[in-house]
């Protein structure tokens, strides 16, 4: 008897595989793509690790992390996912413009299911992601470890995130 | 696409070896399919089965690891630590479905 077809999932996981990402933007639709791949990452069994540098603090600084804003501003893309017609770039500065940006991108974003910030770093937590935050942004924002969502792990200099992050691919977003 | 001999029984599956004919399963060959990659099931690996079986009734797709989580309710952090490693993809596995598409 031929042995049967069996998918061989501990491949990946056996040969230490390690991914590292540094999150440095503040904005919505900047802060989604580092979570996913995280996510996807984890569940494949891959040792991940995120670091939040400048803005990417924002993600997990208690008091911002759940109001990240989406902007027309500066974004030269100019337009809503699946909408191909942009908006005036002039537009975008007026007032009320970003705030209704942001509810609409939340809002597509909850129609796929996917959480929001906050509840994505839980799921990130519970899927074994190590998550360090940045010296030097913590000290520019004075900020401290009680500041920061529960999950991350320490507040990092650069090196020790270099440290830990040996032998890892790496992605900077 | 390929046909293989499982507990004695020919199953129709894709080239990674996850089943393409939901309908050739059943809960006695969901336990040979968790022996073939190292899991002995309980009654707490049962329940996320169970429920990728009922939710591929009605949604015509395999569940995601966040679905399992918020409308199966089980929590993600058991998943990890039932089918350690690649919690999704096992499952689906073991339930006869493909691996989810979603990436969330």
């Amino acid at each position: 008897m031929s042995t049967p077809i069996v998918p061989s999932f501990d491949d990946a996981a056996g040969s230490g595989r390690k991914l590292a990402i540094i999150c440095s933007k503040g904005n919505l639709d900047m802060a989604y793509p580092g979570l996913i791949l995280a996510n996807a990452a984890l569940g494949e069994g891959i040792e991940t690790h995120l670091f939040f540098t400048f803005w990417g603090f924002d993600m997990i600084n208690k008091a911002t992390m759940g109001d990240l804003k989406f902007t027309f501003v500066g974004n030269t893309a100019m337009h809503m996912p699946g909408h191909s017609s942009g908006i005036h770039h002039m537009l975008g500065a007026l007032p009320g413009a970003t705030a209704g940006a942001t509810a609409m991108m939340k809002k597509m974003i909850a129609d796929l299911d996917v959480p929001e910030v906050p509840e994505f770093l839980e799921m990130l937590t519970a899927s074994g992601c190590h998550m360090w935050a940045c010296r030097m942004s913590a000290d520019m924002n004075k900020l401290t470890e009680d500041d920061l969502y529960d999950g991350v792990e320490a507040i990092i200099s650069a090196s020790n995130f270099i440290e830990i992050t040996e032998g890892a691919q790496l992605l900077f977003i | 696409m390929p046909v293989t001999t499982i507990a004695g029984r020919e199953i129709d599956v894709d080239a990674e070896g996850f089943l393409t004919k939901p309908e050739q399963w059943d809960e006695a060959l969901a336990e040979t399919l968790a022996a073939n990659i190292g899991i002995t099931l309980t009654e707490a690996h049962w329940a996320p089965i169970r429920f990728l079986r009922t939710d591929f009734q009605t949604q015509k797709e395999t569940a995601t690891l966040r679905r399992v989580s918020t409308v199966g309710g089980i929590p993600v952090k058991e998943l990890f630590a039932l089918f350690p490693g690649k919690p999704a993809k096992k499952m689906s596995y073991i339930a006869g479905l493909q691996k989810p598409k979603g990436c969330v």
